[in-house]
């Protein structure tokens, strides 16, 4: 696993929804994740496991349950590699900044 | 009624490299960005994290522990009133090795939804754990901790 299959995964707009849906709400199963997609089961379980391959997706059993929840630490590590030490308080003054003058909340 | 947050990362090192770097004070130090975890991590035996400058962070009990396997930890944020009164989280560690690699699991979790705590810790453990294997994979961790810990303790004030 590498941060080829990061790139892969983070490639497509339904997966990136996933994550999207993990962000708002962690720890959810396919049928919550299921929920208000027109997509299959077996489509939407097809995104997971690429989501999982690339270590974006971690799921844990409660019970019967199998919870889906986010892991950004591949996305983190992406990050590291090319942000310098001290660039860092720089780009999240910038973030911050087009957070407030495009209205969104941080 | 929980809240919790599974983070995983894959090092290139060994489950007993992994372990010395998770429980050794000198260790920690270097990658969390100068907070200091100390114990001698047998089970029911105190853990603490502190400042560099000695003040109490976190402490708890080691609630399980199986070297170089599997530690599990009770979780008290001590410098925050707010995040204490939350009560105890419990932080998982979970080590296996695949292939030439080594998998860690970190998961962190409380008895209450929509917890502080949780978030405050979410946030911080992505660069714990970035820096963590980039110390074990380079023999560096990751700089800049005055930005680093300000992220990670917004609530304590550095």
């Amino acid at each position: 696993m590498g941060m080829d299959a990061v790139f892969r995964a983070l490639a497509d707009p339904v997966r990136r929804q996933l994550l999207d849906r993990l962000h708002a709400r962690n720890g959810q199963t396919l049928s919550d994740l299921c929920e208000g997609h027109d997509m299959t089961r077996q489509a939407v379980t097809k995104h997971l496991a690429v989501l999982a391959e690339a270590n974006l997706v971690v799921t844990q059993w409660h019970g019967r349950e199998k919870r889906h929840f986010l892991n950004p630490v591949p996305i983190h590590e992406i990050a590291e590699r090319w942000i310098g030490k001290f660039e860092r308080t720089r780009l999240d003054a910038l973030a911050d900044l087009k957070r407030k003058l495009e209205g969104n909340t941080p | 009624m929980s809240d919790r947050f599974v983070y995983v990362t894959y090092i290139r090192t060994t489950p007993a490299a992994l372990w010395s770097a998770l429980t050794e004070p000198e260790f920690t130090r270097r990658y969390w960005f100068g907070f200091t975890l100390d114990s001698d991590w047998e089970t029911g035996s105190a853990w603490t994290m502190r400042f560099a400058d000695g003040r109490l962070n976190t402490a708890g009990e080691v609630l399980e522990s199986d070297p170089p396997r599997r530690l599990v930890l009770s979780w008290r944020k001590e410098c925050d009133d707010a995040l204490l009164a939350e009560g105890t989280a419990r932080a998982t560690f979970e080590i296996e090795p695949v292939h030439e690699s080594t998998r860690l699991t970190v998961t962190h979790e409380i008895d209450r939804d929509d917890s502080r705590l949780i978030r405050s810790v979410a946030g911080g453990w992505p660069m714990i754990l970035a820096s963590l294997k980039s110390m074990l994979e380079t023999g560096e961790p990751l700089a800049d901790p005055r930005t680093h810990v300000q992220t990670l303790e917004p609530a304590c004030g550095g």
